[in-house]
């Protein structure tokens, strides 16, 4: 019943539908996202922007399955993530999304090489296929020299580029990074965030960031922001430029 | 470059591989390894237990027969029983104790891995396997150990004759219930811990401690 179709079939890779997200701290109920819809082109660079407490995270959360909305939908290349069971669900963050956090997350037991081909080894890939493809990801990402280094052997920009080319293992339809240079340096963030720009144009990789980082605007292609769990505006980038040289046009 | 290609619907979503054991397995072992002197102390409250165990079954052994009709030797045997499942349980409860530390340390692990694709059986089995390992190893450390003392004292008590008192088979059989304990005793203290590394939420991994 299912025929495969790729993926010119669908324009958007993610949708999000009127998602609602409370939780509950004792008898106070904390809405995170008030409704919020979205639909994500495939390939493009999105920004979500919004204060700290503004839902990002959650919305972060919601797209990624991570967790589940208390009500609307979040469907991900056309499948409501919702009607997916928990085996399922993890078959589509280990094929489907890549994750990139502010904190790097790479397994501190495992050299950067193990941290790369550990979601190749969950999906069930031959150790040799796995090293061979972790090598050439590492490569990729600028630290083939570092294949055997543990995370405490790497600094803060390395151990990032170690966690993108993790999340590029299996050739995931989204990267969803969650402030991937909140703990870097001015020039480090903007290495990693250049890095991210060139997976997004070379390998046509959708990237989903929240950030707080005003560096991201200059390279995203579409930047949502969000207040209060809302969506307030979002804007294109062609839009921002616009903006910014009325701006300088005035002044100048 | 190669570009991403993806079938889409929900005929394309599998459900994920179960693993073979020796995967975990792996992982668990670097785990011991890298985090040795934690695993260390965990094993070292099993060791204990199991030393003790032997030592009181061992001493038993090696003692001259006593008669089994004597109130005292009756009351002496039960007091030591209690000692000996006192001992054990304190044990258990200092695994359990430990590996709930190992699952609350590392919860931004366990949610990591679970948005790489692990399935909950997986973590299941990579804390089961971390502590049945420990577990295999201290009982076997703890035999020889509790065995040892008994043995040396009895060889300065009786001299040559301990080395004929007690047959291997009877040492062999002590060897297997003591490893027998101590594995089932690690089994049973890690299900409390295996169950809430399994539980923790894969959203974990976000979270940033300020
Ligand atoms: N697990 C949770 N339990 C209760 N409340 C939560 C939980 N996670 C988030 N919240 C609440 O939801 C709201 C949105 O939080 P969220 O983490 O999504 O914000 P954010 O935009 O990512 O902020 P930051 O920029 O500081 O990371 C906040 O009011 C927060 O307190
Ligand atoms: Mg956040």
């Amino acid at each position: 019943m299912a025929t495969t179709q790729t993926n010119q079939g669908s324009e958007f890779v993610v949708r999000v539908r009127d998602v609602v997200k409370e939780y509950q701290m004792g008898k106070l109920t904390v809405r995170a996202l008030d409704g919020v819809t979205l639909d994500i082109y495939r390939g493009e660079y999105l920004s979500i922007m919004g204060p700290s407490g503004s839902g990002k995270s959650t919305l972060f959360n919601m797209i990624g399955g991570l967790d589940k909305p208390t009500s609307g939908s979040v469907f991900i290349d056309d499948v409501d993530m919702a009607q997916l069971d928990p085996q399922e669900l993890a078959f589509l963050r280990c094929h489907r999304i890549g994750y990139i956090f502010q904190t790097f997350n790479l397994i501190p037991v495992m050299t950067a090489l193990e941290n790369v081909t550990l979601p190749m080894v969950f999906a069930g890939v031959t150790a040799d296929e796995a090293r061979e493809r972790g090598i050439e990801l590492l490569t990729l990402v600028g630290l083939g020299g570092r294949l055997h280094h543990k995370p405490t052997e790497l600094s803060g920009g390395q151990q990032q580029r170690v966690a993108i080319a993790r999340a590029l293992a299996n050739n995931p339809s989204i990267i969803l990074a969650d402030e991937p240079t909140g703990n870097l340096d001015l020039k480090t963030g903007k290495e990693i965030i250049e890095l991210l720009k060139k997976l997004n144009k070379e390998r046509g990789v959708t990237i989903i960031s929240a950030t707080h980082d005003l560096k991201m605007l200059d390279i995203s292609d579409r930047i949502v922001w969000i207040r209060d769990g809302k969506i307030e505006r979002v804007e294109l980038r062609s839009e921002l430029e616009l903006k910014v040289g009325e701006v300088e046009g005035e002044a100048g | 470059m190669s570009t991403v290609q993806h079938a889409t619907g929900k005929g394309a979503i599998r459900k994920q591989v179960q693993l073979p054991l020796s995967v975990a397995f792996r992982i668990a072992l670097l785990n011991i390894r890298v985090r040795f002197l934690r695993a260390l102390i965990t094993a070292a409250g099993i060791m204990l237990g199991i030393a003790f165990f032997t030592a009181v079954r061992a001493a038993a052994l090696y003692a001259p027969p006593l008669d089994p009709n004597d109130p005292a030797t009756i009351e002496a045997a039960t007091r030591q029983t209690w000692l000996v499942v006192m001992s054990l349980l304190m044990s258990t409860v200092g695994i359990s104790n430990s590996m709930l530390m190992a699952v609350t340390e590392r919860y931004k692990e366990i949610g990591t891995m679970k948005c790489l694709g692990a399935l909950d059986s997986f973590i299941v089995k990579l804390f089961f396997l971390e502590s049945g390992l420990l577990g295999v190893v201290a009982s076997f450390i703890g035999f020889f150990v509790g065995w040892g003392l008994v043995f040396l004292i009895n060889l300065f008590r009786q001299g040559s004759a301990v080395f004929s008192a007690v047959s291997l088979g009877a040492l062999g059989w002590l060897l297997l219930q003591a490893m027998a304990i101590g594995v089932l005793l690690t089994v049973v203290a890690t299900i409390l811990p295996a169950i809430r590394a399994a539980k923790m939420p894969p959203a974990a991994a976000l979270r940033v401690e300020v």
